[in-house]
């Protein structure tokens, strides 16, 4: 680990202000910052730590949730209008990393975690666009079981690994930022780039722009919400594939309808296709499948994990047809 | 076994003289000629009792001492870098700006580094400790991916790692073979293990299999492995004037010992391990290169060093279990009985090690095949040298047996274990000898009612709970018998009753010291609390590996042999005006705090009263455990009975073990509390194996991609079901109280177990560990 300061921002300006200089990170739970900076994947010359800022939780008049970006993890999937309002979220949350992990864990710093690809955490031994840009990738033609089937570039194909990020996604979560230019939010489905030929920057924020908290919009078909998350054990492993979905049926059709992937692009991945492709039409499995599959039409397989593909198709049925066996 | 072979070889004719000692000083022997061991008639002992571990209470108040742990006075801290390159020669190593960093006393490579001995390799020599052969940090030259290339001692640990990263190091890559397919391609040897060609053939397996009416003959594989016990590898190394001490978390101390005496040039005295507790070995925790290079360091900077492996150091420079890739074809009459049997296939090693996963070691006494063919060859990698890990070709090599045999099972439409019980053999199908104690049937039955065996359909795919598809498997565990030559121990009983045992054994958290402190309290006469049991030290009596599963019974031979004669110089000190004048060694026991003549307990004296009498404050004594000759006239082998029941997602092929039980015939068990540990951390490692582990080694660079706990997966607790675990308890004529080493029995078989039971579920049989969920989609 390279030597750096370390500094604690008593507000949002403050906060804003200290990371002027753009070697300086912001300091969450630190349980990802951290550890690669332990790998020197990251070297920041100065942290300031945001984690005690926004840790509320606001029940907002509309019926939504305004969620500060320093609140834990565990404490979001625990509050009782998420567990009964949003039950994806919090299902999505625990789904994740281990209790201890998510006791540090903040919301800001569980949605700009990097991704997992073990091409990109080993610095002294690997070639990474994500990490170094132009050096090349060794995961494509490596081990990249876990790697991404949907929206990958020649240069990069790592996946981002939240859980919670694609419960959000889901959700039509909105996320507000603070920056040296002011305020603004968009929906945490856009928070993330594709790769293409720029893999080192995973989101659209801009250099010291402050994350400040996760808005939830009023969903009242979310109480009926579900994340399902597929791995390699049953704790404590990174999701091969995880789908978060929100179901509204009708008198027999699908009214609305929210879908989200995790596992398989370089973003928590909305499902917007299959969503189209549902609404207005029957809930029934079939249709279930055939959204599955238009959304994983341009699917494209790694050597490792073309699995996902079939994994994936099914998994989407299964949690869809599940929440219509709720609703029915 | 080929150890005794080895055991012959190194001490040749001393052998007789040695088996004629044995039956002179321990009329109780269990060796060939003798008697039992005493111990096993007694029954109401302190053996056989379920003792919470003596070390407990230290453990759970963190006031046991691990390696990493020893305080010293001027301590420096040590970071290592590893090569990036497979094999290679380093061109330019600049050192300026670590050594300018904060807080770095000094950065050691092969330039400056004491100029030292290779190590000598494990299984060279009776204590040669080391993982390879290779010279360290002597040469420009690498070896492997992740050898280390540098030591950076610094003030702090955070000083030290920090400048770690400011080493600059220009290397010039050459091609390695690293890739397992183009090394076989390249040719194969015969692999040896332990002196002996991994190679059996009996009458004519290939036309018995031919000919046979019912055959199957399918191809299994397995990955590598590496080990991860909790505690990282650590060693706080110093040297007082010429004496070299170590704290080390090891399974050998006198080995390593000696070995790094030899690479110093200095002499094993001036060597002295000592390595209290554990956490974890497997055989991982023998001599590598930071023992080593922790006390380069230490001389060159005229400090002590500690040097602790990160998780990653650990997969760069500990060996793990290599990659196999087997055959097994058998061929049976319509009943079930095997006509032939073949076992072969190819792993991988390095020019530098004696190590070939022997895959096939478990084959050679399992089933009465009328004909065998048995055959390991391995090709030679440029990677770090592979290394033993718990049941070393058993855990691997009972996966593919046990899988063929219920594949042969299904064809011949047999129950599994009907067709095993059809194939039980009366006397070691391949080596001829005696079964010292088999009882392999018994733990089956047992099991089989315990577990609802019946409950099975022999029809795959038969039964389903919602999206899950429910099975049972089965298959044998079977791990030998062990005792390797060195055993030695030293007792002393003090005027006031108080015995100590010291023999340079180890305490890896199995509960050996418990074990051993109940085993010497019976055998003494004695009350627990008047027994210490010490160990874990090299300046001890002994050469003992804790490895092998053979402690137990390496430690309880030794601790005999030393009671004998004990019970000899007690009786020359008690004199004419004992109880006991003009009885003979063996017409004494011992008993209530003393001795007694065998068949007259009253005729007896304490401990207390012939020291008293004699005004001697203590009586110490220390004698050699007699050759394992044990194991040249019996074929010694526990087996287990081993029972899973799984859960397969229609959905997402995730599979989950929802039961599982073990029943074992391992001899008399010690200690039912820390055996039951044992049997069921070896499961737990045995479901690893099964469903997860597997080192990402990326043979384009020879690099583990994984070094890490989180993207290496072992079984978490929510993957581990209620493990029921029974036992026979019918003790072994032939062994030191009874026992067999029960540390890697649990491994064995419990794969076969998994797959089985997975092809029960689902109709999928897959034959490549491990079993992840994109197989079973
Ligand atoms: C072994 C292990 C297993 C794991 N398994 C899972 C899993 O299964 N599923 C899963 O989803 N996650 C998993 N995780 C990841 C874990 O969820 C993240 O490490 C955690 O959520 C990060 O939160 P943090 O607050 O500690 O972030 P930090 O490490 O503090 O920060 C992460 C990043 O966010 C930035 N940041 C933090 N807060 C803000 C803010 N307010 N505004 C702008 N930038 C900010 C930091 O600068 C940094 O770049 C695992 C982690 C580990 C170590």
């Amino acid at each position: 680990m390279t030597p750096f300061r370390y500094s604690r921002a008593t507000d949002v300006a403050d906060a804003i202000r200290q990371s002027g200089d753009c070697n300086t990170r912001y300091l969450g739970g630190g349980t990802n910052l951290v550890d690669l900076m332990r790998e020197t994947v990251e070297r920041p010359e100065a942290l300031v730590d945001v984690s005690g800022l926004s840790r509320d939780i606001e029940e907002l008049p509309d019926g939504g949730l305004l969620i500060g970006a320093g609140v834990r993890n565990t404490a979001l999937a625990e509050h009782r209008s998420v567990r009964t309002r949003y039950p994806a979220l919090s299902r999505a949350i625990l789904a994740g990393a281990s209790a201890q992990i998510r006791n540090m864990a903040t919301v800001g710093g569980n949605l700009l975690q990097r991704t997992r690809c073990a091409y990109f955490y080993d610095d002294d031994g690997s070639r990474c666009n994500k990490r170094l840009p132009g050096q090349g990738c060794d995961a494509l033609e490596g081990f990249n079981r876990n790697h991404a089937i949907l929206g990958a570039s020649p240069s990069c194909v790592a996946v981002h690994p939240s859980d919670m990020a694609v419960a959000l996604a889901a959700l039509d979560g909105v996320v507000h930022l603070h920056g040296a230019r002011g305020e603004r939010s968009f929906p945490v489905a856009d928070l993330h780039r594709l790769p293409g030929d720029r893999p080192d920057v995973d989101t659209l924020l801009e250099p010291g722009e402050l994350i400040t908290a996760i808005e939830l919009p009023p969903l009242p078909f979310a109480a009926r919400s579900t994340y399902r998350k597929v791995r390699d054990r049953s704790s404590y492993a990174f999701a091969l594939v995880s789908v978060a979905a929100l179901l509204d049926v009708e008198d027999g059709r699908i009214r609305d309808v929210r879908i989200a992937l995790g596992g398989v692009a370089h973003k928590p991945w909305r499902a917007f296709k299959a969503e189209e492709v549902l609404r207005g039409g029957p809930p029934r499995a079939a249709a279930f499948t055939a959204a599955a599959d238009a959304e994983l039409a341009d699917a494209k397989p790694l050597a490792g994990n073309g699995f996902k593909i079939e994994l994936a198709r099914r998994t989407i049925a299964a949690v869809l047809g599940e929440l219509a066996g709720e609703t029915a | 076994m080929s150890i005794l072979k080895d055991a012959k070889d190194l001490l040749q004719g001393a052998v007789q003289g040695a088996m004629g000692k044995a039956v002179a000083i321990a009329p109780d022997s269990w060796m060939p000629g003798g008697e039992p061991d005493p111990l096993i008639a007694m029954r109401h002992g302190h053996v056989g009792r379920p003792h919470s571990r003596i070390d407990g209470p230290l453990k759970v108040s963190g006031s046991a001492p691990f390696a990493a742990e020893f305080p010293m006075e001027g301590m420096a801290y040590a970071s290592l870098v590893f090569s990036p390159i497979a094999k290679g020669r380093i061109l330019e190593i600049d050192t300026t700006s670590a050594e300018a960093a904060p807080g770095v006393l000094a950065v050691m490579t092969y330039v400056n580094a004491p100029r030292i001995s290779p190590p000598p390799v494990f299984l060279s020599g009776a204590k040669a400790a080391g993982g390879d052969d290779l010279p360290v940090m002597q040469e420009d030259v690498v070896r492997w991916n992740g050898e280390p290339v540098a030591v950076v001692l610094a003030e702090t640990q955070e000083q030290a790692d920090h400048a770690r990263s400011l080493v600059h190091i220009v290397y010039e890559a050459r091609r390695a073979l690293i890739d397992f397919a183009e090394a076989k391609a390249a040719g194969s040897r015969t692999a040896v293990f332990m002196g002996e060609p991994l190679h059996l053939e009996i009458g004519d397996a290939d036309k018995a299999l031919a000919d046979a009416p019912v055959r199957i003959d399918s191809s299994y594989s397995t990955p590598r492995h590496n080990h991860n016990a909790i505690e990282l590898h650590a060693v706080t190394a110093a040297w007082e004037g010429d004496t070299l001490r170590i704290h080390d978390a090891s399974q050998l101390v006198a080995h390593t010992a000696w070995s790094i005496a030899q690479m110093f040039g200095i002499d094993e005295k001036q060597v002295v391990i000592t390595s209290p507790f554990v956490g974890g070995g497997f055989g991982g925790k023998c001599l590598w290169q930071h023992q080593v290079l922790a006390s380069m360091a230490a001389k060159l900077a005229g400090r002590p060093v500690r040097l602790v492996l990160s998780r990653e150091g650990v997969y760069r420079i500990v060996g793990g279990r290599s990659p196999t890739e087997q055959r097994v074809a058998l061929g049976a009459d319509r009943e079930g009985r095997l006509k032939a049997l073949v076992h072969s296939g190819t792993t991988a090693k390095t020019a530098s090690n004696m190590m070939a996963e022997p895959f096939i070691v478990a084959t050679k006494s399992a089933y009465a095949s009328e004909t065998f063919k048995l055959d390991v060859r391995a090709v030679e990698l440029d990677m770090l040298a592979n290394t033993f890990m718990r049941a070393p070709g058993e855990a691997v090599g009972t996966f593919a047996l046990e899988s063929a045999m219920d594949e042969l099972a299904e064809a011949l439409g047999i129950d599994p274990i009907e067709l095993r019980m059809r194939n039980e053999p009366e006397k070691d199908p391949t080596s001829g000898l005696p079964f010292s104690s088999r009882n392999v049937t018994e733990a089956w039955r047992a099991g089989a009612q315990r577990f609802g065996w019946d409950r099975r359909d022999l029809v795959p795919r038969m039964v389903r709970d919602g999206e899950w598809l429910v099975g049972m498997g089965c298959a044998t565990g079977t791990y030998p018998y062990y005792r390797m030559p060195g055993g030695a121990a030293r007792i002393t009983i003090t005027s006031g009753g108080h015995a100590t045992v010291d023999i340079a054994a180890h305490e890896m958290g199995m509960g050996t010291a418990t074990a051993q402190t109940q085993v010497a309290a019976d055998r003494l006469g004695l009350a627990m609390d008047e027994v210490t049991f010490r160990y874990g030290d090299s300046t001890l009596p002994g050469v003992v590996l804790a490895g092998g599963s053979q402690q137990t019974a390496s430690i309880g031979a030794a601790v005999s042999a030393a009671h004998g004669a004990l019970v000899k110089e007690l009786l020359k000190i008690a004199g004419n005006d004992s109880p006991l004048a003009g009885l003979k060694p063996d017409e004494v026991a011992s008993r209530d705090g003393g001795l007694c003549k065998r068949d007259e307990p009253e005729r007896h004296e304490t401990y207390v009263s012939i020291l008293g009498r004699a005004r001697q404050a203590s009586v110490s004594v220390e004698a050699e455990a007699p050759m394992p000759l044990e194991t040249q006239h019996w074929s010694m082998h526990s087996h287990a009975a081993m029972f899973c029941e799984v859960r397969v997602n229609t959905v997402t092929g995730e599979p989950r073990v929802s039961r599982f039980l073990g029943s074992f015939d391992c001899g008399r068990i010690l200690n039912p509390k820390t055996a039951t540990s044992q049997f069921r951390g070896g499961i737990i490692m045995g479901l690893g194996l099964a469903l997860m582990e597997e080192t990402q080694f990326d043979e384009r660079k020879g690099r583990v991609m994984n070094p890490s706990l989180s993207e290496y997966h072992v079984p978490v607790h929510m993957d581990v079901p209620e493990i029921d675990v029974i036992w026979t308890d019918i003790p072994d004529p032939h062994t030191p109280m009874g026992a067999r080493g029960i540390g890697e029995i649990g491994i064995t078989g419990t794969a076969a177990a998994v797959a089985n039971a997975i092809y029960n579920a689902t109709g999928r049989r897959v034959r490549d560990l491990p079993i992840t969920l994109d197989k079973l989609l």
